[in-house]
């Protein structure tokens, strides 16, 4: 009975195994990304840059149709357009980050609604929008593959003047130059795995996958590498049992994902052993030192 | 005594040399016209009334601000060995660090970026923790500190920095005795190490007491030399006129214009 609901669906079908690899690569891309944007509080920056994406999206959807590299490229081109863009009128003006990035994003959100309305039919619109992990072909599953490799790969390079920029800028700003490029290619990595999400989840749900999990890392660890290991953990359970509920209940994958994780952030929030709700209101008694 | 002073410029090489320096924001000067040297080894202590220009001066000093006019000369130190301790510390204090982690990105300088910190590192670290009295606190993370723990922390990386040009702004602000008296046996440390310390300090009897020569500050110098040259009355009143608001309506510094000409 366990056996049916939880393993059979990937052992009996091929598009279910595709599914979870292409969901595991995801978050382990994704999750760090999601744990620095929360530390960086550049949750919503995430979300703004997924919407930038749309446009570029759409005007490889315009020249080729639903062509994945196409579509995929497009989506880099105005991702890294609108991070660069906007960071640079960050760093040289008195603009702060999200007050510029509002502004590129709100532009080409429009221009990719534009798009989209001359060309295309409300199908390929959710497509877009919503994504389809239960259609993962090789390609599709090994640029996943890819990008998830070279992010870890390019954290790895950029973590210690990533953690001091997050700290302490002030510092690292009189012992380095290393911060400004740092963070752009910080915000690069976040184009590249969102991206990456909406092969899965589409624009509008991909930055789910890197923010919920960072969010519920939160509540349950006190220093940054336990809260981007439980992040992965947590994203890559919620893309199991999403895919396993989407698989016994209809309910779409993507949406079924982000279900799952939103469900996980509640029970954290409640529950979490580093400041949760419940742990505030019956507080284990003090110590003598 | 002239020839002392011959001997003493031909001794002391000048470590910082301030020509003509005008710093400020929005074209609005806030350090004016500063021209001068300090000597490597020097313990100077910063004083002038709020608004003075004393962290303006210290952020063009450190390199975080590019000066308006004017030059600031540090006799071949990299940006690296400059450690500078700011105010009001820009520190994300909820951002999940242990003070042992925060503390050892003061070993930038050997580390870089992808530098381990292998023991030798360690047992730095450790050594720079004892030696501000904050042996015990390795794992704790870095928001549970009080204020005097905090400054006693970037006391530990400042130390780790292993510096010979330290700046210092305002370290003993809201910090009790006991911890400004272990701060200040650090500083005296320094000094004799022969690193170039400099602070910014309202405490006129700290200053008094252990800073052998001062620069007092009104946006403008107002008097720069040996302490108890400087701390008088006169200057202090002196000091104590600077109007601090800018002037919407300033003119272009006619100084500047003479300068430029002859430049």
């Amino acid at each position: 009975m366990v056996y049916d609901a939880l393993i059979a669906p990937f052992i009996e079908f091929e598009f279910m195994r595709r599914a979870l690899a292409a969901v595991i690569a995801l978050s382990l891309g994704g999750a760090p990304i999601g744990v620095f944007l929360m530390l960086r509080r550049m949750s919503l920056v995430g979300d703004a840059m997924a919407h930038a994406i749309l446009p570029g999206a759409a005007i490889g959807f315009l020249l080729s149709g639903l062509n994945l590299f196409a579509m995929t490229a497009g989506g880099l081109i105005a991702g890294f357009t609108v991070a660069i863009l906007a960071g640079v009128v960050a760093r040289i003006t008195e603009l702060k980050e999200d007050a510029s990035l509002a502004t590129f994003y709100l532009a080409s959100l429009a221009l990719g609604v534009t798009i989209v309305s001359i060309k295309g039919t409300n199908i390929d619109l959710l497509h877009v929008l919503f994504g389809n992990i239960l259609a993962m072909d090789d390609q599709t599953l090994l640029v996943i593959a890819f990008n998830a490799t070279i992010t870890l790969a390019v954290l790895a390079v950029i973590y210690r003047p990533l953690v001091i920029e997050s700290v302490d800028p002030v510092f690292l700003r009189t012992v380095s130059r290393a911060g400004a490029p740092a963070h752009l290619v910080f915000l690069a990595l976040v184009v590249v795995n969102l991206v990456n999400g909406f092969q899965a989840l589409g624009t509008l749900l991909a930055v789910g996958l890197m923010i919920l999990p960072a969010g519920i890392a939160r509540f349950w660890s006190r220093d940054i590498t336990g809260m981007i290991s439980i992040a992965v953990a947590s994203a890559i359970v919620s893309g199991y049992a999403g895919l396993v509920l989407s698989f016994q209940t209809r309910v779409p994958s993507g949406p079924a994902i982000i279900l799952v994780a939103a469900l996980l952030y509640v029970v954290s929030v409640l529950f979490g052993s580093v400041r949760g709700v419940i742990r505030q209101m019956f507080p284990a008694p003090h110590l003598e030192a | 005594m002239g020839v002392c002073l011959a001997f003493d410029e031909v001794k002391m090489a000048a470590q910082l040399q301030f020509r003509d320096v005008t710093l400020g924001y929005d074209r609005h000067p806030a350090v004016h016209h500063l021209s001068g040297e300090v000597t490597a080894g020097a313990l100077l202590a910063v004083v002038g009334p709020n608004g003075a220009g004393k962290s303006t001066l210290f952020r063009g000093l450190v390199g975080i601000l590019r000066p308006l006019a004017g030059t600031i000369l540090t006799a071949g130190l990299d940006t690296r060995d400059i450690a500078y301790l700011p105010q009001t510390a820009d520190i994300d204090r909820s951002f999940p660090i242990s003070v042992f982690d925060f503390v050892g990105t003061g070993l930038w300088r050997q580390t870089g970026l992808f530098g381990g910190i292998g023991r030798e590192a360690r047992g730095k670290i450790e050594k720079a923790l004892s030696a501000v009295g904050l042996s015990g606190f390795e794992n704790r993370g870095i928001g549970t500190l009080s204020g005097g723990q905090m400054q006693r922390m970037l006391f530990a990386r400042v130390l780790l920095q292993d510096a010979r040009l330290i700046v210092l702004d305002e370290p003993f602000n809201a910090i009790d005795a006991k911890t400004s008296a272990d701060l200040l046996a650090l500083v005296g440390q320094w000094h004799a190490e022969k690193r170039t310390v400099l602070a910014a300090l309202h405490d006129m009897e700290l200053v008094r007491a252990h800073f052998p020569e001062t620069l007092l500050l009104a946006r403008g110098q107002v008097a720069w030399g040996s302490t108890a040259d400087v701390l008088t009355t006169e200057n202090l009143l002196e000091a104590r006129r600077m109007c601090e608001a800018f002037d919407d309506s300033a003119a272009a510094c006619a100084v500047d214009d003479k300068t430029s000409q002859a430049a």
